[in-house]
C-alpha cells in the first residue's frame, strides 16, 4: 500500500517536472526576438504550466518552417507581403518593435554628439562620403572637431531583419539608394565591411577606428559605443531613446497596415519626436494547424502581460490599440482560442 | 626492396582449426561495410550538393556563375566570383607566409636542434594545431587587427603603396580587417600541419646519404641545401597542397577578420592585401540561415559544391605527389 502511494506520487511528480501537465508548442525563426521569446516562454510557463519551445534559427528558417508546417509558429523580422502570405497560407502579425541605432567610432567624438541626416548616411553607405572631416559631415556638425579619418561603413554580413529596416529607411530618404540598391534582409552593399550578427557589427564598430554601423537598440544599450543623433522626417534632431522610438511607433499607419495583413514599412515616420529607423518583428501562424488556438492563447497572454519583459530587454512595445486590432484580425480569420 | 628468399623468414605452415568460418565471414562483412561507408558518404554529399544546387546551375550556368561578380539578394542574382576569388587568394597568401616558416621549422627540428629541444619545439607547434579556430578568430579581431590598423598597415600604406608595379597590392583602406590579417592568421593555423608533414619528409632522407656528404667535407648548410632539399622538394609541395585544403575550408577564424565584403571593387582592389574580401565558407556560414528564396539557397549550395570540388581536387593532387615521392624513394 505504501509502495503503491509512493509510486503514484513519483509518477505524478515526474509528470509535473517533465511537463506532462499542460501543452507544448514549438516556434522557430528570428534571432532578434529570441531573448524576449525565451523570457516570455519562462513566465508563461510559470503562469499557466504550458510550454513554449522557441528556436532562433533565423528569419529565413522561420518562414520556411512555418510554411512547411513543421513548427506551430514562425517569427520573421521582415514582413511578408499579402500575396506571399496567401501563397504560403500564413497569418501574420507584429509582436514587438526594434529600433536601429547608428553607432560610430570617431576619436574625440562622444555619444549623441554626431548629427547625421538620412542623405548623409546614404552617401556614406554609397561610398560617396569617404572621410569624417568632409564638408558634407561638417555641415551638420559645425562645432565638432572631426578628425581626418577614413569612414568604414559596417553592415550585417548575414541576412537580417535589422538590415531590412535599415535599407528600407535608406530607400525612403534617398532616391538613389532606392534606385540602385533597394531593400531586403541582405543587399548588395556598394562599400564597407560585414560583421556576422549584431555582436559582429558591434565588435567592428568598437575595434575599427572610423567605423560606422547600424545595430539594434538593445545592443547599443548593453555595449558602450557612441550613437548618432538623426534628423527625422519632420526635420527635427532626435536621439535614439525609448521615448523617441515609442513616439515613432505611434505614428505608424496601423490602419493601413491592418488592411495589408500587417505588411508595413515603418521607417521614417512623421512626427516631431519620432526616431526615424525602426520596424516591427513579426509572427507567422500556419493557417489550419491543430495548434493554432494554443499559439493564440500564448499571444493573448503576451499582449496582456508581456510588455514588462519587452521593456526589461530594451525592445519597444506595441501601442495598446494595435494589440486590440491584432486580436480582431484573429477573429476575422475565423480563429478561436 | 629486398626480397625474402631466406626460408627461415617465411611463415611456417601451422595446421589451424577452421571453426571460425562464420565469425570470419561476419567480421569480413562488417569491416567491408565500414570501409565502403566513407566513400559512399563522400559520394552522397556530392550528389546531394549537386541536386540542391541544380536550380542555380540551370539559371546561372557554370562559367557565368564563377565569373559573375554580383551577389545580390534583392534582385535574386548570384555570382560566385568574389567569394571564390577570396577563398583562393587568401589561401594563396597564407601559403606564401607559411611555407618558409614551415620549412625553417622542419629543418631546425630534423637537422639543427639539440636532442633535448626537439620534443619541446615539436609539441609547441603541435599545440598550435589544437587551438580551436574560433579562438584564432577572436585573437585576430581583438589583438591582431588593431595592431595591423594602428602600426603595420599605416607603414605599408606610407612606404609600399607607391612602389611601381606592385603598389596596387598595398593600396586600400588599411583598417586591419582585410586579406593581410586573414592570411596572417590562416598561415599561423596551417603552419603546424605543413611543418609536421615536412618534418616527416625530412626524416625520410636516408642518413647514409647525409653522412656521406658530411664525410666528403660538406658543411651543414651545404648538406641541407644540396642533399636534403632536392630529396624533400616534392614533400614540401605535397604538404603545401594539404595545407591548401585546410585553409580553403577554414571559416570561423576568417569570418572574424576578412570583412565579409561581397563588393571589394575592381580587380586591382581585390588584389590589394589591405582590402576586405569574403570567402566561400564565410558566405555560407553567414547567409544560410536567412536565405529567403529558393534560388538564393540553391546558389549557396552551388558555392558549397564548387568548394568541395576544389578541396577534393587539391587533396587528390596532394595524394598524387606523395605517391610519386614514395615511388621515387623505393627505386
Amino acid at each position: 500500500m505504501k509502495l503503491k502511494s509512493t509510486l503514484v506520487l513519483a509518477i505524478l511528480s515526474y509528470g509535473v517536472i517533465h511537463g506532462a501537465v499542460g501543452w507544448t508548442i514549438t516556434g522557430a525563426g528570428s534571432t532578434f526576438i529570441e531573448p524576449v521569446m525565451q523570457r516570455w516562454a519562462l513566465h508563461f510557463k510559470q503562469a499557466t504550466g504550458n510550454h513554449v519551445n522557441y528556436q532562433g534559427i533565423g528569419s529565413g528558417g522561420g518562414i520556411l518552417q512555418a510554411t512547411k508546417r513543421t513548427v506551430d509558429y514562425g517569427a520573421s523580422d521582415a514582413p511578408l507581403t499579402p500575396a506571399e502570405l496567401k501563397e504560403r497560407s500564413l497569418i501574420q502579425w507584429p509582436d514587438a518593435i526594434g529600433g536601429v541605432v547608428m553607432g560610430y567610432n570617431i576619436p574625440g567624438i562622444g555619444n549623441y554628439q554626431l548629427h547625421l541626416t538620412g542623405k548623409q548616411i546614404c552617401d556614406i553607405y554609397m561610398g560617396k562620403i569617404k572621410y569624417w572631416d568632409s564638408p558634407e559631415i561638417k555641415a551638420t556638425n559645425p562645432k565638432l572637431n572631426l578628425p581626418h579619418i577614413a569612414i568604414t561603413p559596417v553592415h550585417r554580413a548575414d541576412g537580417s531583419g535589422t538590415t531590412w529596416i535599415f535599407t528600407n529607411y535608406l530607400t525612403k530618404v534617398c532616391p538613389e539608394w532606392a534606385h540602385k540598391i533597394g531593400f531586403n534582409t541582405a543587399v548588395s552593399w556598394p562599400v564597407g565591411i560585414g560583421g556576422k550578427g549584431s555582436e559582429g557589427v558591434t565588435n567592428y564598430i568598437m575595434r575599427v577606428r572610423g567605423a560606422i554601423g547600424y545595430v539594434e537598440y538593445a545592443y547599443f544599450k548593453q555595449n558602450h559605443f557612441d550613437a548618432a543623433v538623426l534628423e527625422n522626417a519632420a526635420g527635427w534632431w532626435v536621439a535614439p531613446t525609448m521615448q523617441t522610438m515609442i513616439a515613432a511607433a505611434k505614428q505608424a499607419n496601423w490602419q493601413e497596415a491592418i488592411k495589408n495583413d500587417f505588411y508595413m514599412e515603418l521607417p521614417n515616420p512623421p512626427g516631431k519626436y519620432s526616431y526615424p529607423i525602426e520596424g516591427p518583428t513579426f509572427i507567422l501562424l500556419p493557417k489550419g494547424k491543430a495548434t493554432n488556438s494554443e499559439v493564440l492563447q500564448f499571444y493573448t497572454w503576451i499582449f496582456n502581460k508581456g510588455d514588462a519583459d519587452l521593456r526589461a530587454l530594451d525592445y519597444i512595445t506595441l501601442p495598446g490599440f494595435v494589440k486590440q486590432d491584432i486580436m480582431k484580425t484573429w477573429k476575422q480569420n475565423g480563429l478561436s482560442w | 626492396m629486398i626480397e625474402l628468399k631466406d626460408s627461415r623468414l617465411q611463415t611456417p605452415a601451422i595446421p589451424m582449426k577452421r571453426d571460425g568460418k562464420i565469425g570470419n565471414t561476419i567480421f569480413k562483412f562488417l569491416a567491408f561495410t565500414a570501409a565502403i561507408l566513407i566513400p559512399l558518404l563522400v559520394l552522397m554529399i556530392f550528389v546531394v550538393l549537386f541536386i540542391e544546387s541544380y536550380p542555380a546551375m540551370k539559371v546561372f550556368g557554370f562559367w557565368h556563375f564563377i565569373t559573375d561578380k554580383s551577389w545580390n539578394a534583392v534582385n535574386n542574382h548570384f555570382g560566385a566570383f568574389t567569394p571564390l576569388f577570396g577563398s583562393l587568394y587568401t589561401t594563396f597568401w597564407a601559403l606564401i607566409f607559411a611555407t618558409p616558416i614551415s620549412i625553417g621549422v622542419a629543418i631546425y627540428i630534423t637537422e639543427l636542434a639539440p636532442h633535448w629541444l626537439k620534443p619541446i619545439v615539436t609539441t609547441a607547434i603541435e599545440l598550435l594545431a589544437a587551438i580551436p579556430t574560433v579562438t584564432y578568430g577572436m585573437w585576430g579581431l581583438f589583438i591582431l587587427a588593431p595592431v595591423m590598423q594602428n602600426h603595420i598597415e599605416p607603414w605599408i600604406l606610407n612606404h609600399l603603396a607607391t612602389v611601381p608595379f606592385v603598389g596596387f597590392l598595398f593600396n586600400g583602406p588599411g583598417i586591419g580587417i582585410d586579406t593581410l590579417t586573414t592570411a596572417t592568421i590562416l598561415s599561423i593555423m596551417i603552419t603546424p600541419f605543413m611543418s609536421s608533414l615536412m618534418k616527416d619528409a625530412f626524416n625520410l632522407v636516408p642518413a647514409v646519404v647525409k653522412e656521406s656528404a658530411y664525410g666528403l667535407g660538406a658543411t651543414r648548410w651545404e648538406v641541407i641545401r644540396k642533399v636534403v632539399m632536392p630529396y624533400v622538394s616534392s614533400g614540401i609541395f605535397g604538404s603545401g597542397i594539404f595545407a591548401v585544403g585546410r585553409a580553403l575550408g577554414e571559416t570561423m577564424a576568417v569570418s572574424f577578420v576578412n570583412g565579409n565584403n561581397h563588393n571589394p571593387g575592381n580587380f586591382f582592389d581585390m588584389l590589394s592585401l589591405l582590402n576586405s574580401v569574403t570567402t566561400i565558407t564565410v558566405t555560407l556560414a553567414d547567409e544560410f540561415t536567412e536565405a529567403m528564396t529558393h534560388l538564393y539557397l540553391s546558389s549557396l549550395f552551388y558555392l558549397a559544391f564548387i568548394l568541395l570540388s576544389i578541396s577534393f581536387g587539391t587533396l587528390a593532387l596532394a595524394k598524387l605527389f606523395v605517391w610519386r615521392l614514395e615511388k621515387r624513394w623505393r627505386t
